[in-house]
Parts: structure tokens; sequence; C-alpha cells
């Protein structure tokens, strides 16, 4: 049992959990995620790591409660506890130094950036954060990232505030071949194939952190296997970093895919039962 | 344990009992356990077969060197808890190997009778041994554990390795711990073996047995990741054992791999088995089509087929050797043909096609002939030219082994290993001193028996290693 510490909600569905992991904390760095399971029913689940505590002995992650496991994750109250939590694991993130590094992120992936992004900042990078969020509502951890990065720009779908468009959009209208010399990307599929795509001809090297579905985490099941290069990878231990401009992105989207229509049962199912929102 | 002068006269020529098992059409819907028991009778019978040999074989054959003919003598005099105490003093898991144990490969193997007529059937026998003491072990269990006092002892991994290293090193008042890197405790036994032929709580009051000696278990904790080895010594710990398996699995290395609906056999199994994904109700999905195809011929291929057949899914085994090849169990191939598992033999998969959402459709296969034995001793399967044909099927299995799991390894570069695996010397002892290692981690994809017999010896290594003192037995020196 790992018990929650603190619990903040950050924009509409997303919630900020801090939980007691004391080896966890002194182990990770930026990019490696954990596996948890909220109750003892429930799926297992990869998050980012997104920061730590030494002093209260804890880790963050930032959850978007869109699926039955999320949102029990949720549920949980302060001083609750998660039944499992387990890490970290995957590979640390690609460093560099002295470098002009953009570090880009959609959505809940703007939480799972910060570490990375802060990382790269500390190792003596010129960082410029480029976030999007659909909504000014939905922007989260603004300040921590300000404070981290050289430089940081905001994206919303709807144009309430930054640019109006999204990251991929607004990366393309400040920089060009040649601005940048390493990436970090992270967020939607949609997103990660678009900033690939974007930046192919840039002389970029960008890393794309993955996000397929994963069982036990430990390279065990194979399930969050990707085609990288050609070659067939488990982003568990392989990654969940690799080269954006060699990821198929096209088969995690289809992956990822696999399970929607059992999940959308479950769902269904679980909302009558205790009476959560559907959307 | 006093030696018991059999009051019976042997009847070796008595008929072996058959195991009964569950009506086929029953469990091939169901995750009830297959096989049922002895019953008392069958027991009374299949005991008095036993020729008490002046020197048994079978107690030398059994890697765990059950003093079987002790026990069966008790079986015979109806002694039941009496028999299970003498199986008790070598194994606190009956249960599990009167259920997994390949016994005919060894007791039963080694059983004289078996030279003339069928051999004692001691693999049931244990198995009765071990559900007539569960109660009494139920309470035992209930009890305050002990609280050993020696020296501290990590086990990474909660497999059948270091189950039986926990056992012994408990019994000799060492701290031992067991770290497991996910949520249930078993390893192999808890993701991979199916509820049908292993019960969870048999497996469950098995492990009780050892939190009652005052083995302390801690799940979610991943060594090389959560803590690494010199950590553990950092921490106390005197000796490390590594028990983490063999869960790598082996990729098919065919165009459409990467489709939905395709599984290692891993993914598969520790969906259902460990996920629980057969309850409909379960949060964890698998997609089971109407026709599955598990390619391979060992026992997780088996396991895979039985679990697809039960849930509905017509199943075929697609094995690129012949019957007389199969690796898994007899015992488990005949259950499977019973279920109604189809047999596809001489032919192996060379692509897979999908839909537009990519969810696998279709299988390409090509048909094999038996051609010159390979370093197995087998006669390997050669491709027949032009003999390519096609099977629907909405869910694939690739069932074709697994290497030694390399997470600890990556993070230990000090330990030495061999294309993946440990290496580690006659002793049990790896490259790095105090570290010990067993089971699949080293023999790359074998059996729980073995995996068993490894975590014994490097009990026993541990124990030599941590008190010089020990007198060393001649038999506990041999591996």
């Amino acid at each position: 049992m790992t018990r929650i510490l603190a619990k903040r909600q950050l924009a509409p569905e997303v919630y900020l959990l801090e939980v007691e992991a004391p080896r966890i904390q002194k182990r990770w760095k930026p990019g490696m995620f954990i596996i948890i399971r909220p109750t003892d029913q429930s799926e297992r689940i990869p998050l980012t790591i997104v920061d730590s505590s030494a002093e209260r002995q804890s880790i963050t992650m930032v959850i978007q409660a869109i699926g039955k496991t999320t949102k029990e994750a949720v549920a949980l109250p302060v001083d609750g506890a998660l039944a499992d939590l387990v890490g970290p694991l995957g590979e640390a993130a690609t460093m560099t130094t002295g470098k002009k590094v953009v570090c880009m992120a959609g959505g809940v992936g703007v939480a799972e950036l910060l570490p990375v992004a802060k990382a790269f900042h500390d190792a003596g990078n010129h960082v410029t954060a480029l976030c999007g969020a659909r909504s000014d509502n939905y922007r989260i951890l603004d300040e921590e990232l300000k404070a981290g990065v050289d430089r940081l720009e905001w994206a919303t779908d709807d144009g309430t505030f930054g640019f109006h468009g999204n990251v991929v959009q607004l990366l393309k209208s400040i920089a060009g071949p040649g601005d940048f010399e390493e990436g970090h990307v992270i967020g939607p599929i949609p997103m990660m194939k678009a900033a690939a795509e974007a930046t192919r001809d840039w002389g970029l090297k960008l890393h794309a952190s993955l996000n397929p579905i994963m069982i036990d985490g430990t390279g065990m099941c194979g399930g969050c296997r990707v085609t990288v290069g050609g070659e067939v990878k488990f982003a568990c231990v392989d990654g969940p970093e690799f080269d954006a401009h060699l990821v198929d992105f096209d088969e995690l989207t289809r992956r990822n895919r696999a399970y929607r229509d059992w999940e959308a049962k479950t769902m269904e199912r679980h909302a009558c039962r205790i009476g959560l929102d559907v959307r | 344990m006093e030696e018991k002068k059999p009051k019976f006269k042997p009847n070796p020529k008595l008929p072996r009992q058959a195991l009964p098992v569950l009506n086929a059409e029953v469990r091939s819907t169901s995750a009830r356990e297959v096989a049922l028991g002895f019953s008392a009778e069958q027991v009374g019978i299949e005991a008095q077969r036993c020729l008490q040999c002046a020197k048994p074989t079978c107690v030398n054959a059994c890697p765990l060197h059950i003093d079987i003919k002790s026990f069966i003598v008790r079986m015979v005099e109806g002694d039941y808890q009496g028999a299970h105490d003498v199986i008790s003093e070598q194994s606190p898991f009956p249960g599990v190997c009167g259920r997994v144990c390949q016994h005919e490969l060894f007791c039963e193997d080694a059983c004289i009778v078996g030279k003339k007529w069928d051999p004692v059937a001691i693999g049931s026998l244990e198995r009765f041994a071990a559900d007539h003491a569960r109660l009494r072990m139920k309470e035992l269990t209930a009890e305050e554990p002990a609280h050993p006092t020696g020296k501290k002892v990590a086990l990474v991994g909660s497999g059948p390795a270091s189950l039986i290293a926990a056992y012994d090193l408990a019994r000799k008042n060492y701290r031992v711990t067991v770290f497991e890197a996910l949520h249930r405790l078993g390893g192999v036994m808890i993701y991979g073996i199916p509820n049908f032929r292993l019960p969870r709580e048999i497996l469950k009051e098995e492990i009780a047995r050892l939190q009652h000696l005052g083995v302390e278990f801690v799940t979610d904790f991943i060594v090389g990741k959560t803590a690494t080895v010199e950590d553990l010594f950092e921490e106390g710990y005197e000796a490390v054992f590594i028990g983490t398996g063999a869960g790598l699995p082996y990729m098919m290395g065919i165009p459409g791999e990467n489709l939905i609906g395709v599984y290692t056999a891993n993914e598969f199994l520790t969906r259902i088995n460990l996920m629980e994904a057969f309850d409909p109700e379960a949060d964890t999905p698998v997609l089971v089509g109407e026709r599955t195809i598990v390619v391979g011929g060992g026992n997780s291929a088996m396991d895979a087929a039985r679990w697809a057949k039960r849930m509905g899914s017509e199943t075929i085994v697609l094995y690129r050797r012949g019957r007389e090849e199969l690796k898994a169990r007899l015992e488990e191939i005949e259950h499977a043909e019973e279920e109604g598992v189809v047999f596809h033999f001489l032919a192996a998969p060379v692509a897979l096609y999908g839909d537009e959402n990519g969810f696998v459709q279709e299988v390409e296969c090509i048909r094999m002939e038996l051609g010159e034995p390979d370093d197995s001793g087998r006669r390997s399967p050669v491709p027949v030219p032009g003999s390519e044909f096609r099977i629907k099927a909405q869910t694939v299995v690739a069932a074709i082994g697994q290497a030694p799991n390399p997470t600890l390894q990556k993070a230990t570069p000090e330990l030495k290993t061999k294309r993946g695996k440990i290496v580690i010397d006659e002793w049990g002892a790896t490259s790095m001193a105090g570290v010990f290692a067993g089971g699949d981690v080293v023999r790359g994809g074998s059996t729980v028996i073995l995996a068993m017999k490894d975590g014994r010896a490097a009990a026993a290594a541990i124990d030599r290693a941590l008190n010089p003192q020990v007198e060393v037995a001649a038999e506990e020196v041999t591996q």
C-alpha cells in the first residue's frame, strides 16, 4: 500500500497526486515512470514521474481521469492509499549539455515534460518549452515550468491563452531548421507524430516519450512493443523514449486503440454501478 | 523421522489408479481445476502398489529428495497427516508439486514398479496428502508467526526457486526477505500457470506456510530498479539469491507481429492468470476471438490454448515439428485434446495479415518436414517450398520460448552472464561475492521442480557461506 500525501486538481479532470515513495524518490531520473494499481482489483497503469521530494520522501504524478482506473485513482482521498506502486521503470531521458533545446508537450504531457525540461535546463542547455492545452483553464503547472526553463510559450486550441493553435503550429511559427539542436516531445500520439514530421529536415535530434499499453513494465509481456526504425522494441525497458523520427506512430496509434470498445463497455458498467459520470 | 517398517504386503500388480478429472465438456468452459485428485479408496490401492524398496530410487530421483517411501507407508495406514509431515521435512509445497511437477520424469520414472507394470502414481498421492492437510495447515498458519533472529538474506523473485530457498533458510533461523516485482506472489506459478492446473488458494496457502516461518514478502519491488543489489548489502543483507526467472519472451520475427490480437504467451497468460481476464468483470481485458492460433509446442502453448478454448474460441495449436516432438507434459497435451484443442503439426507461421484497423485476421503458414537432428537431438523442421496456406484467426499467441529477464543484470554489470543467463559455479554462486542464482535465470526456460532444486542448492551454499563452520553432508553437495 502506498499512502497518498496530497492531492490537487490542476485542471478539469487533471489531478496531481503526491505519494509516499522513499525508495523511488531516491532513485528516479527524469523520463522514468511508475506503474500503479489504485485498488486491488485495478488494472496496472503506467504514469510518468513528475517530481519528487527527499524531505517528504515522496514522488508526484499527474493523472488525467478519463478511464475507469484513472478515475479510481483520483477518487482516492488524501491519507488513503494506492493498492500498488512500483518503479522507477524505464530508462532516463537522454540528456545533453550546452545546446539549444526545445521541449514540447500537450495536455497532461505538460506535467510529464516538466522534469525533463528542468533537467535539460539544469544540465546547461538553453531550453524553450512549448506547451499546449485545449483552453486556458486546461493549462497546468505554468509557474513550475516558467521557473524551470529559459522560455515558455503556450498554445491553446481555442486561442484563449497564448498562441491560437496546437504546439506543432506554434513550433513552426517561432522556429525553423537549425534553430534547435535537441528536443523532447511527450503527449498525445497525433501531436508527437506531427512534431516528428515537422522537424524531420531540421537537423534536430528529437526524442519522443511513448505511452503504449503496458502490464508488468519489466519486459516480461511484450505488450508495449513499438516499431522504431523497423525494429521491434519494448517501450517499458528499451524506452519509454525513442528517436521520434524513427517511431512508427501509426502502429502505436492502432495498438493503443486495441481495447477501446472493451473499455467503453467497462466504463458504462462501472458508471452504472457506482454512479460515476461517463463522458 | 523414524524409519517405519511397512505393515502391509505390497501389491504392485494392482492397476495404477487413474486420476479423476473434471468432465472435458464442463471444463472447456470453466476455470475450475481439471484434476480432481484421488479418492481415499484409490489412495489405499495406489499406495499399496509401492514395493517399499530397500534402496528407494524414487527418493534419489526426486529433485527435492522427498522421502517418498516413508510417506507412502503412512498413506497405506491412512495416516495422511503423517504423510504430509514426512513430505514437509523436504518440501512445503506438496499441493503445488502434486499438481505441476513432472513426476513422470523424476520419481515415477525411477519407480521400480514401473519396470514391469505402471509406476506408482506418486504425484497423485503427494497431492492427496497435501489436500488432506489443508485445514490443519490453515489453522497452523493463522497462529503467531516465528521470528527468526539470524543473518539477513534477500531472495529476489518469488517463484519456485526463491520459495524453496526461503523455506530452507527460514528453518535455519535466517531472516529472509523475498522481493517480488509484481503485485502478487508466486512468480511463474501465478502469472504463467493457469488456475485450472493450480488453483490460486493452494499456492496462497503454501506461501502462507513460509510467512508463518517468519519469511517476509515484499511485493512491488524490482531489484535493479527499486533498489540495487549493492543497496541490499548496504541494508544489512549478507547474501542475495537471484531467482528472477525467464521473463523475456521471444518474438516470432515475422511480418504482422505487432497487429492487435497477437500476443506473446507471457502477455496472454499474464492478462488471464495474474490479472484474471478470464473473469468478464475483471478490469484487465484480453482479446480472444472466434479462432485462436497458438504457435509452439511447450507447456505455455498448452496453457494458452486451453485458456483460449475456455474463453470460447476455436483453438488450434500450430507446431513446426510432429506430435512426438511436443515438449509439453503428456498429460497437458491429452487434456488439451480432450477439451477440443486441435493440433496442426509440421506447420509454422510466416506472416500475419490484419484489417484496416490493425486487428489480425489471417495467419499465413508453411508446411514443414523433419530433417536432420539439431542441437536438441530432435529432428529439425525444414520448410516445404510452395506449401504456404492461410488460416483465419482473430487471436494469435506466440508461445515460442523465453530468455532470462535482464532487468537485474542490466543494473548489475559485475554479474557475469552468458547469452543472458546468469553464470553460476557448482555451488550456485555467481561472479559477485555473496550473490547466488538459480532457476530459469540460470537455466533459461525450465520447470518449477528444477528451479526448486536450484533454490535448495543455493540455500545450502548460502548457509555454508554465512556459517562456515557448518558441516556439509555429502548428499547436500551433489547437484
